[in-house]
């Protein structure tokens, strides 16, 4: 490929991944009425959007052998647990990734 | 008025200006910069992987630095690069891309109301909605004394440059750092559960939670880890669309601007 052509790709991944982030924001301007049904969405869709990127983190995690993901279900249970004790993000963040460091290197690798 | 009297308005007024306009951005920087700290180990990691790469591909310095700064979207970059070393099919690289990156659309469309009203600035807040942007921007409230705009223009900027400057460290160092330790992009995961549980904590009902994560297990069980993004998107809006009439009133605002759907 020539390097106006990398050039071309490179434009129409960044209009792609562009309009990905726009649409909503063209479609419902600011300033006009938006649909109900869009603005209940707003309201339901962030819950259930974290619960997605969650589970997107841990797809690639091979949970029929090996260590069965027990390393990644600790340290999210973990970090759970840490956060709704004492809902500091650091903390919760810091000593989650920590122990699944300590487990993937030293105990379960 | 005396000239002394004016000359000191003037200079209140000046300082007045000066120190206030910069005053609320320089707060709103010093609050956002610890709040971005874990995408901060995350984007580093991630981006230095991205940098080795690229090298690793065989591409130069500056694709994995303008593609880090321009494009700004994890996995479609990875898939970009790929792309870059086969033949030229523009449309299968909108496309692929467009598909990868579709889960965006959900973070628009729950960023509408907390976008509203912020000029300029908008404009870079939405270029810049990667997954852990969008994710502290809903999730963490500007402190005291911020402004709202400012702290998420910050968060949005401290995390765009972890990722650039990543990913030019990272073609740097080549493989020099691979596999010396595992595990450090957890931090990224650890993130997104504990923005789960900040919201999992403020709500009253936790029925789209669920169906997040349920659906997406089942998506992923049933159309494999490659392909499962799609499905899992719009399945978690037709059940939400379906259950409207349940959760009608879900993280409704007790405020008067949110009251019009009630009225209706």
């Amino acid at each position: 490929m020539s390097g106006e052509q990398q050039a071309v790709i490179i434009a129409l991944a960044v209009a792609a991944t562009l309009l990905t982030r726009a649409i909503p924001f063209i479609l419902f301007p600011e300033g006009r009425e938006r649909p109900q049904t869009v603005l209940y969405l707003g309201r339901v869709l962030p819950a259930a959007v974290f619960g997605f990127l969650v589970v997107f983190c841990l797809k690639d995690v091979d949970f029929t052998s090996g260590v069965y993901g027990a390393p990644e279900m600790v340290s999210v249970a973990v970090t759970a647990a840490l956060h709704a004790a004492f809902r500091n993000m650091m903390i919760s963040i810091a000593s989650g990734s920590v122990l699944y460091i300590v487990l993937v290197n030293f105990i379960m690798g | 008025m005396s000239e002394t009297e004016m000359d000191k308005q003037v200079k209140s007024g000046l300082t007045q200006e000066s120190s206030r306009r910069p005053g609320i951005a320089g707060r709103s920087a010093l609050a956002a910069f610890p709040v971005t700290l874990p995408v901060m180990a995350g984007y580093l990691f991630l981006g230095v992987s991205y940098g080795i790469y690229c090298h690793s591909l065989g591409l130069a310095w500056f694709y994995p630095v303008v593609i880090a700064s321009c494009v700004y979207a994890g996995s479609a970059e990875f898939v970009l690069a790929n792309f870059l070393l086969g033949g030229f099919q523009p449309l299968s690289v909108f496309i692929m891309i467009f598909v990868i990156n579709a889960r965006h659309l959900f973070y628009g469309l729950s960023m509408l109301e907390k976008f509203a009203g912020l000029g300029w600035k908008r404009l870079y807040l939405i270029f810049g909605m990667t997954d852990e942007t969008f994710s502290i921007n809903y999730a963490v409230a500007p402190p005291e004394g911020t402004d709202r705009g400012w702290f998420m223009l910050f968060i949005t900027l401290f995390n765009h440059f972890y990722w650039v400057a990543g990913a030019g460290i990272g073609w740097l160092v080549g493989d020099m750092l691979t596999g010396q330790v595992k595990g450090v992009s957890f931090v990224m995961t650890a993130l997104f559960v504990v923005i789960f549980m900040e919201q999992w904590l403020k709500d009253t009902n936790h029925i789209p939670a669920c169906l997040g994560i349920a659906l997406t297990v089942i998506c992923i069980m049933v159309f494999g880890h490659e392909h499962f993004v799609i499905p899992a998107m719009a399945a978690i809006c037709l059940l939400l669309l379906i259950l409207r009439p349940v959760l009608r009133n879900t993280g409704k605002k007790a405020s008067a601007s949110k009251s019009s759907e009630e009225r209706k």
